[in-house]
């Protein structure tokens, strides 16, 4: 049954994928990243990571995505200017990934990944509460890394503002100080240019 | 988690809080020119130079259960970082005057970019090396982006936000498999880990990942796209402070990726190294023959040093590691005194001054300014009294010691071929008659900061022996 669980999951996880990448609307390619979301947070219920689980689908499809897709139907996004290059590099694009995906295939599968490499890790029992490990975790052990994760969506937040907000001055008025302290250099350039024959 | 933590990391502490200031006084200030913001942050950017230098003992200390790694390598690199962010921002204040992109929040960002370094030069676990990169790769993006008037830097910075996202992506996924088979992100476990299994296919798996992160940090071919784009879009001021302290922490993220954890891979790395090598001397130094854009040449030559960097990389000992440390530290001088010139050309008003034409007879409006340039070309060609010169023999040395002669002869090969664009522009500034007229103005801040570069990089070349004591140290100690 696990298997089974796994097995659609996983599929539906890479089918929606391949489709955000494909499809000609925005809006379909971000509702499929919500199903990519959706499938990959069952993933991790069977990971037995419930709390990740929650929060995956609580932030990204509810509150990430949503805003996302606003975003993408307020954009005019001209797809057939997106897609001029795709047939040029169609054949470079998919040989690369063919080779990659089978390089991958080689290396990553279960003869090296497998159970008898690595062994399943044990099942926790049922009193077992990972929302609390996860917390103590964070603010303990990982208290560095996470003040840093912290500063940069400080970053993101001070980043968007800064490039987002122009000037709230609105009416250009011209300043007489600096017209009188102007200097022949700001106002001229001298271009040489070679003498042209009249045709 | 105990005081001694807080108190070895107090640099990064200490630079946090002062950020925050600068990041209320840019809220609460009227002045146009954030002079209060400027001096705030050079301020902050001293205190914290002072503060790494004389904080506790020069010993190894591992804090935060290993996220944090203060050795002595870490201490030098980040006094250069801070050295050349602070000469930085004096180049920069005039250029971003001048051009009306002056803000704040430049600065903050200018700020968290220095904290995202130092993180990542002290950088003790895979997850903290992530979050250094990117607190560092954000804060550039958005320097890039901050003219937002010029449709070059837009441009430059979507192609520089989204090839960064993807190395991102593609360090993130090399992590996560030597997570997967060592079951820690810790960087001495996961080296323990790793020679205790032998030779794992899976691990040379993720190595290759991580190379390719590093690389497009560095921006070594193939991994380079980015950078003569970036560079020529970006601001004159942001493109140097891409291109100075940012290489020296990316010669960091090596040393902790590849040397402190990825050791029992030697073997494997040496390889591919060898080729990103070989790739950027020659392509960097043939393309940058053909540049008529001075940014855009310097861009290239970055690319081609890279190669050398990654020369004492490959070496794979001691001396060779104190080698690429010692050129990366020449290399972001020298760039710095290159891109403070050319910012120094442009001048007051709005142009740029990003084509070689327009340094023809310098050496006629500004003597001096046109013998810093000089010294900066010369050493970057390598050039025998500059500093250039021993970046380059001590790289070369190492490489011929472990063996790799072919290697030796063609970076030679290739640095000869790069010596042919460098005396392009010094045949512009003395053997040609100026265009513009009238004399290189700057403030006086700038103009001294400016000699004192280029009277260091002079220095160095006749005692090299200065800063190698110091790199040897560092990377024993």
């Amino acid at each position: 049954m696990e298997q089974f669980i796994f097995w659609a999951f996983a599929a539906m996880l890479v089918f929606s994928a391949c489709m955000v990448i494909t499809v000609r609307n925005p809006v379909h390619a971000v509702l499929f990243l919500v199903v990519a979301f959706v499938a990959s947070s069952g993933l991790w219920l069977l990971l037995e990571a419930e709390f990740l689980a929650i929060a995956l689908v609580l932030v990204y499809v509810g509150a990430v995505m949503v805003l996302f897709l606003f975003v993408v139907m307020m954009l005019d996004i001209n797809i057939a200017r997106l897609r001029e290059g795709f047939i040029r590099y169609l054949p470079v694009g998919a040989a690369f990934a063919v080779a990659t995906v089978v390089a991958m295939g080689l290396v990553v599968g279960s003869k090296n990944f497998g159970l008898e490499r690595y062994a399943a890790p044990a099942r926790k029992a049922a009193g077992y509460d990972n929302t609390a490990e996860l917390g103590t975790l964070l603010y303990t052990r990982f208290l560095y890394p996470f003040e840093i994760a912290g500063l940069v969506l400080l970053v993101a937040i001070i980043a968007a503002i800064a490039l987002a907000m122009r000037d709230t001055r609105q009416v250009k008025n011209p300043k007489p100080e600096r017209q009188v302290e102007v200097r022949r250099e700001e106002r001229v350039r001298i271009v040489k240019m070679p003498a042209e024959r009249r045709t | 988690m105990n005081m001694i933590d807080y108190i070895g990391a107090l640099p990064e502490i200490l630079l946090l809080a002062l950020l925050c200031v600068v990041l209320l006084v840019g809220v609460f200030s009227t002045d146009e020119d954030q002079n209060a913001a400027y001096w705030l942050a050079q301020f902050a950017l001293l205190a914290v130079f002072v503060a790494n230098t004389n904080i506790g003992a020069r010993t190894r200390l591992v804090l935060f259960d290993g996220m944090y790694i203060r050795d002595s390598m870490a201490i030098v690199l980040k006094d250069f970082i801070l050295a050349f962010a602070i000469i930085g921002l004096v180049y920069a204040r005039d250029y971003l005057r001048a051009r009306r992109i002056v803000s704040a929040e430049f600065y903050v960002l200018a700020l968290m970019a220095i904290l995202g370094m130092m993180v990542l030069v002290s950088a003790g676990s895979l997850l903290t090396v992530y979050l250094g990169l990117e607190l560092l790769s954000l804060s550039l993006y958005a320097m890039v982006a901050m003219h937002r008037n010029s449709a070059a830097a837009s441009e430059a910075a979507m192609k520089y936000f989204v090839v960064g996202a993807l190395a991102s992506g593609l360090l993130l996924y090399g992590i996560s498999m030597l997570y997967g088979i060592t079951g820690s992100v810790d960087i001495g476990i996961v080296r323990n880990a790793l020679a205790g299994s032998g030779g794992n296919p899976l691990a040379t798996y993720a190595l290759v990942f991580i190379v390719a992160g590093v690389a497009f940090k560095l921006g070594a071919v193939p991994f380079h796209m980015w950078i003569p784009d970036v560079y020529e879009g970006a601001p004159t001021a942001v493109t140097m402070f891409i291109a100075t302290a940012p290489k020296i922490t990316a010669f960091a993220m090596a040393m902790r990726l590849l040397v402190d954890g990825l050791q029992p891979l030697a073997l494997d790395w040496q390889v591919m190294l060898t080729w990103l090598a070989v790739g950027s001397m020659l392509l960097g130094n043939i393309v940058a023959i053909v540049q008529s854009n001075i940014k855009r040449m310097l861009a290239y030559s970055t690319i081609a040093h890279m190669g050398f960097l990654l020369l004492g990389v490959l070496s794979a000992n001691t001396g060779g590691y104190a080698g690429a440390m010692f050129y990366a530290i020449v290399y972001a001088l020298m760039t710095l005194g290159a891109f403070g010139v050319v910012m120094l050309v442009a001048g007051e008003g709005s142009a740029e001054a990003d084509r070689i034409l327009d340094f023809k007879g310098l050496a006629q409006r500004s003597p001096w300014f046109a013998l810093v340039m000089l010294i900066m070309m010369f050493s970057l060609a390598g050039v025998p009294p500059f500093a250039g010169f021993w970046a380059k023999w001590f790289v070369i040395k190492e490489v011929i010691a472990a063996g790799y002669v072919w290697l030796a002869g063609l970076a030679v090969l290739s640095s000869i071929i790069g010596a042919y664009y460098y005396l392009q522009v010094i045949r512009m500034m003395y053997f040609e008659q100026p265009e513009y007229i009238g004399e290189v103005h700057a403030s006086g801040d700038m103009e001294i900061a400016l000699s004192a570069n280029g009277v260091a990089v002079l220095l160095l070349g006749v005692m090299p022996g200065l800063l190698m004591a110091v790199c040897i140290a560092a990377m024993r100690g």
